[in-house]
């Protein structure tokens, strides 16, 4: 996919999806196929049953979907400082359940990700634990605390893919100058939490009349959207490249398209619980499920994430995955840790929520869930003949309920925890190599 | 009733129960001997994370009133000072096998976990700045002894909206025993959206003659660093309920401690139409009603189902 990105060296794959149903929006391809992979590559879309059986694998996929395995540009991984709440090897797990050949590992661990030789050292502990390619950035401000750059050159040599201080805004206006000035110099992509530090306070929760209900303080959606509306305004004048993760209020959504209008290069991602919930879930305080930074907005904040999603404004969905241990959750609301996991369920809960009722399409699902590769400069996950194999495939028609069988994650702070969904991932295959198979799908006999 | 976590989860059935069975204790408080047997040999843990005159002291006194053991914890000098998390904190005391727990916590939701993780029944006497159920049960009893009853009548409460528990707990109260709530205060201190909750918002007294009563927050000093308001004099002068703002017909409310001269000026405190007195003696006969309620009302202790306290979701992407 890239040198950047690291993965355990396994066997290349070499299977036949036979009779799947294969979906590639942006390679054309929308039809019953066999797909053959051979040596980690699709060799072939062939018509139904025209291959002749060979000694490879060959898997019934009558009834089943393939798509190109989806991308994921905001996981967090834990590595180093937090291995109790996640790894490499557990992250990566859960993100090949999930349907996922990629993801890009934020850079707030303990401590931060600020130097070359960190970077380095979590590419090699990559190429003996993830099960799926992983790529690392860097952050853009030394130690996460928003005042001096980052040898930001010498750590793409080291092979960062880019920058983020995600967990933290850049709260200065003049270090996000600086270190778009300097972007020009080394490249690499500059992701951004977007907020207002100073605006958010001591928040917990979207600013509304169910934070009015319940007595918490509350993050008010022009804390990002003005945010985004300054940096947006800076790349425009130093001609940066931004990434602007998370969106999730429709004030957001609205600067990020007056942006792109500007010609400004910006991209920006949702989290499939901002796509799904409002904020009225979290009247039950329940932090394990809905405390999260950004936090779940107003259903007209969701409903601009949807239309923003379907007009191309949002470039791709991220699960911005975030393990967090039980004694993190299991604390008043206001004390919780923020953050929720979401890679093993994205694409299971989209189906749910928005595909199945018609709220969008399967390929749109299928378009973003892969879009988080190309704003960081790499190659979009493509079923196309010739291309890597990178192959999810799922059956639309499973049901099964969230945590019932445990998780591939070390943590289980799900906002999907023990919600019923419809559809699932039975294999992914990543960079060539088979990186998961659900445990209960019995290979050649699945109807 | 299993617990007493919120006012929004009491219907006007239970709460007039509450305030039924709390005036026949005031009838017991009127006797020599103050005391009876109903809880004896059971055991009532209070545990406060924040300090506390009022609600502490009367939960313990009613308790005693009750016959029932008492084991007061706080968490300065305690092994919360230790370090010790909420859920294991709860999981020790659990070990006493108590009827009820009644905690104050400075979050808001505190009481919602602790009758997750115990058996006992659980009262909340304030969590954060979401809600304080038996000031507003009490407040209620105040006000249905002067007025009869709230259908129908004018209520503001005046202050520091976006701070106050007490404010929210009694505005669901009172509109759920009938009166029409207004909320008053500078727009620094009345939180975004409170309408949702059904009730109108002023910023200023302009119309305050309109009110039957005027339940007065507790103004606290500290705001004035978080600029919510740029002094105490200024808030003062447009928003102190004073003998000239205040109508010989109005009834006055407040939860105390009273800052006098900031929300309150001294004359009020003492007018004939304060209730504030009133209230903190409506306080030991509410509590122990709502002891009464949680732990003898209920004849036996009723097996565990299974599956209870469980967080049920509900569907995902339903407009509200």
């Amino acid at each position: 996919m890239s040198d950047a990105l690291e993965m355990r060296a396994g066997e290349p794959a070499d299977l036949i999806l036979r009779g799947a149903s294969v979906l590639d929006p942006v390679a054309g391809i929308d039809g019953v196929h066999d797909v053959v992979i051979r040596d980690g590559r699709i060799t072939e879309l062939a018509p139904p049953d025209s291959v002749e059986e060979e000694a490879v694998e060959s898997i019934d996929a009558t009834g089943l979907h393939a798509f190109p395995a989806f991308f994921d540009p905001h996981v967090h991984l834990r590595a180093p400082g937090q291995e109790h709440k996640e790894d490499i090897e557990t992250g990566t797990r859960a993100a090949a359940a999930g349907g996922f050949c990629g993801v890009l590992a934020m850079a707030n661990t303990s401590p931060p990700v600020s130097d070359a030789g960190d970077v380095a050292a979590l590419r090699e502990r990559a190429r003996t634990e993830a099960s799926v390619p992983v790529g690392f950035l860097a952050t853009v401000t030394r130690g996460m605390e928003g005042r001096e750059l980052t040898e930001m050159a010498e750590l793409r040599d080291a092979g960062a893919v880019g920058f983020s201080d995600d967990g933290l805004p850049i709260a200065s206006a003049r270090v996000m100058r600086r270190a778009l000035q300097y972007q020009r110099l080394c490249g690499g992509t500059i992701a951004l939490h977007e907020e207002d530090p100073q605006l958010s306070g001591e928040g917990v929760m979207h600013e509304g009349p169910v934070s009015a209900a319940l007595g918490l303080a509350g993050i008010p959606s022009v804390s990002e959207s003005t945010t985004i509306a300054r940096d947006a305004a800076l790349a425009a004048y130093e001609g940066g490249r931004i990434h602007v993760q998370h969106l999730s209020a429709a004030e957001s959504v609205e600067a990020v398209r007056a942006a792109k209008e500007a010609g400004v290069e910006i991209s920006c991602e949702a989290s499939p619980h901002h796509l799904c919930l409002t904020d009225e879930e979290v009247r039950g305080l329940d932090a394990g499920r809905t405390k999260m930074n950004p936090p779940l907005r107003a259903e007209a904040d969701r409903q601009a994430l949807i239309a923003g999603l379907r007009d191309g404004t949002i470039d791709c969905i991220a699960t911005d995955h975030a393990p967090h241990a039980p004694e993190d959750k299991e604390v008043p609301f206001e004390q919780a840790a923020m953050g929720v996991t979401g890679l093993e369920t994205a694409f299971a809960a989209l189906h749910t929520e928005l595909v199945l009722p018609g709220t969008i399409d399967l390929a749109l699902l299928v378009e973003r869930l892969a879009g988080g590769a190309e704003p960081f400069g790499l190659e979009r996950p493509s079923l196309a003949p010739g291309a890597a194999a990178n192959v999810a495939l799922c059956d639309l028609g499973a049901e099964w309920t969230v945590g019932e069988e445990g998780y591939e994650s070390r943590s289980h702070n799900s906002w999907c925890a023990g919600r019923k969904l419809t559809g699932r991932v039975l294999i992914t295959v990543a960079a060539g190599q088979v990186a998961y198979r659900l445990r209960s799908f019995s290979l050649g006999v699945a109807a | 009733m299993r617990h007493l976590l919120s006012i929004e989860q009491l219907s006007r059935a239970e709460i007039e129960a509450i305030l039924e069975r709390a005036e026949s204790f005031a009838e017991v408080g009127r006797r020599d001997i103050k005391k009876v047997p109903t809880l004896r040999g059971r055991t009532i843990v209070t545990l406060f994370y924040e300090s506390s005159t009022r609600t502490g002291s009367s939960f313990e006194l009613a308790a005693k009133r009750l016959s029932a053991d008492l084991v007061s914890v706080k968490a300065a000098g305690s092994s919360v000072d230790k370090g010790e998390s909420l859920k294991d904190t709860v999981s020790t005391l659990s070990a006493y096998d108590p009827a009820a727990i009644v905690i104050r916590h400075p979050y808001a939701g505190a009481a919602q976990l602790v009758a997750d993780w115990t058996e006992a029944a659980v009262v909340n006497a304030g969590d954060g700045k979401h809600e304080h159920p038996s000031q507003a049960l009490l407040d209620v009893f105040t006000l249905r002894r002067r007025l009869d009853s709230l259908e129908g009548r004018r209520i503001w409460i005046v202050g520091d909206v976006l701070h106050s528990r007490v404010a929210r707990s009694n505005l669901i109260a009172f509109r759920e025993m009938g009166a029409e709530v207004t909320v008053c205060g500078p727009p620094t201190l009345i939180p975004r959206g409170i309408e949702a909750l059904g009730c109108q918002v002023a910023h200023s007294l302009d119309r305050l003659d309109e009110a039957d009563v005027v339940y007065a927050l507790r103004m606290q000093r500290e705001r004035m660093g978080e600029s919510f308001v740029p002094s105490l004099r200024e808030y003062a002068m447009r928003f102190q309920i004073d003998s000239r703002r205040l109508g010989p017909r109005q009834l006055l409310m407040h939860p105390g401690p009273v800052n006098r001269g900031v929300e309150l000026s001294g004359e009020v405190i003492d007018s004939p139409q304060s209730l504030i007195k009133e209230q903190v003696a409506a306080g030991l006969v509410v509590r122990m009603a709502i002891l009464y309620e949680l732990l003898a009302a209920r004849s036996e202790r009723p097996a565990p189902v299974a599956g209870e306290g469980a967080v049920q979701p509900t569907p995902i992407g339903q407009p509200a």
